[in-house]
């Protein structure tokens, strides 16, 4: 157990003009945790996870990441970052995986992967090449390594933006929604890369609808409702039939057949 | 037909096509270059900055070409302190103030293409890349000028387009280049149809190849939308 956790975020508010999204949210996370954020749209989750590295400023609170506090100021009313290298070395070691992959359209995949090493690690281009060849492996794409994203499917652009991840060798990976926009048949695939990354011990937080995952791949889980936490606890606690009530309300109406055959 | 007049006129454009040519690259370039500064400009907080652009872009979209080149030839020299201003030895010669007239003109229409290219490129392309720590110069290097320049080919070769036909003003301020060459051999000649139609294979030459090759660099740019090989 460590002393110091990994990430903390403490109190953390964000408006978008009179709308209060966020209204004071805190996480810790150490290492190896894999924390999965559940709640109905609108509940302020994706803007919680986009505060952890600063592609949204909080109006209040503190993102710390390894005993490090990020810097946020405020400039004629509305919060900006304070130190751009600081942010640029902190999100180095944060990566985000996003709902829309995100991938860079004019580079081919093995181009996306080894951009980061390259030209923000200032890693030698023999060696991250290497790299990425054996991530593309790990996330069964090292056949489409030449291929542009457009070529692609979802379920294959997704891995390759969690390689392009994984690239960057983080401490924490973030993980927007990652199978939201995927099909079903596709959804699988990510997921098997994912809970692969999660037995290997990686700190991940997940963002996220996927139960089943949620159950069985996490060691934690937030409930987050109207901005707020509403309740958390390891996924035996929260999934029991003792577990709060708000969250089985919440289960239950968003369980379809299919998501109650996932589940199990 | 009179084969020997029309080749005759012919052999004396083409030896003014290499001033048009000129005219179009100088001013092609320097206006292209005032366009970076102009558009930064435009999207900068800083509103002096933006409020500057956005007169500038307004001034010379907004205006005739043909009055920006009188003004600045035969306007300026109206003026003491430019007659006798260390630039004046430059500032008399035509050729100098077509440029400065077609740079100053090209600029204001690029900085808006550029912009429109800015404003094509997706966020989510722009988040990814501060997610893994890319800011300032290195993320406009490597993704920002990139998809920018994917996104203004098509309304900047329109642009190279009317720069090369824009040259043809230049022989009101006694240039001598293709149109000016023109208007004189039909002046002594009276045989207008023949002169300006070789004059104008000549301007239609110029903008194939022109068009040509701004096609050749949005094929090589776009291998990322073409079917899968």
């Amino acid at each position: 157990m460590q002393a110091s956790p990994r990430l903390k975020l403490v109190d953390i508010h964000k408006s978008f003009g009179t709308f209060e999204v966020l209204k004071g949210v805190s996480l810790e996370a150490n290492d190896g945790d894999v924390i999965s954020l559940l709640g109905a749209s609108g509940s302020g989750k994706s803007t919680f996870l986009r505060c952890i590295n600063l592609l949204e400023l909080p109006n209040r609170g503190e993102v710390w990441l390894d005993g490090e506090k990020l810097e946020i100021h405020e400039r004629r009313g509305h919060a900006v970052i304070g130190s751009q290298k600081q942010i640029d070395r902190v999100r180095s070691q944060l990566s985000m995986v996003f709902q829309t992959f995100n991938l860079w359209s004019h580079m081919t995949v093995l181009q996306n992967v080894i951009e980061g090493p390259i030209h923000v690690m200032k890693r030698p281009r023999a060696e991250s090449i290497e790299e990425a060849e054996a991530l593309l492996e790990k996330v069964g794409l090292a056949d489409r390594r030449n291929a542009y994203p457009a070529h692609l499917s979802g379920g294959q652009q997704q891995r390759a933006a969690i390689a392009r991840a994984l690239a960057m060798k983080p401490k924490v990976m973030l993980f927007d929604e990652p199978t939201s926009a995927l099909d079903p048949e596709l959804v699988g695939e990510v997921l098997r890369v994912m809970r692969k990354l999660a037995e290997e011990g990686m700190t991940m937080i997940v963002v996220t609808h996927e139960m089943g995952f949620a159950r069985s791949v996490s060691n934690r889980i937030i409930y987050m409702k109207d901005g707020q936490v509403d309740c958390s606890g390891t996924p035996q606690e929260m999934f029991s039939d003792n577990g709060p009530a708000s969250f089985n309300r919440f289960v239950g109406a968003s369980d379809d057949e299919i998501g109650a055959a996932r589940a199990r | 037909m009179d084969i020997h007049f029309l080749a005759a006129t012919m052999m004396e454009l083409l030896s003014a096509a290499p001033l048009t040519l000129l005219l179009f690259l100088l001013s092609s370039a320097c206006g292209g270059l005032l366009a970076l500064v102009i558009t930064w400009m435009r999207i900068a907080e800083n509103p002096l900055l933006s409020s500057f652009a956005k007169t500038y872009i307004f001034v010379f979209r907004g205006s005739p070409l043909l009055i920006q080149i009188f003004l600045i030839y035969y306007g300026l020299a109206q003026f003491d302190i430019v007659r006798g201003g260390p630039l004046w030895p430059y500032l008399r010669e035509p050729f100098v103030c077509a440029v400065i007239a077609l740079s100053l003109c090209t600029a204001g229409y690029t900085a808006e293409i550029l912009r429109g290219g800015l404003r094509a490129i997706p966020v989510r392309d722009i988040e990814a890349a501060r997610s893994i720590g890319m800011s300032g110069f290195l993320l406009f290097r490597r993704i920002i000028a990139p998809l920018t320049l994917r996104a203004i080919l098509p309304s900047y070769s329109t642009e190279l387009v009317l720069m090369v036909k824009s040259t043809a003003l230049a022989s009101i301020v006694t240039v001598w280049e293709v149109t000016g060459v023109a208007q004189r051999i039909s002046s002594e000649t009276y045989r207008v149809f023949e002169v300006f139609s070789c004059a104008a294979v000549i301007y239609l030459t110029l903008n194939f190849v022109i068009i040509q090759m701004m096609a050749l660099l949005e094929f090589k740019l776009s291998k990322h939308h073409c079917p899968m090989a």
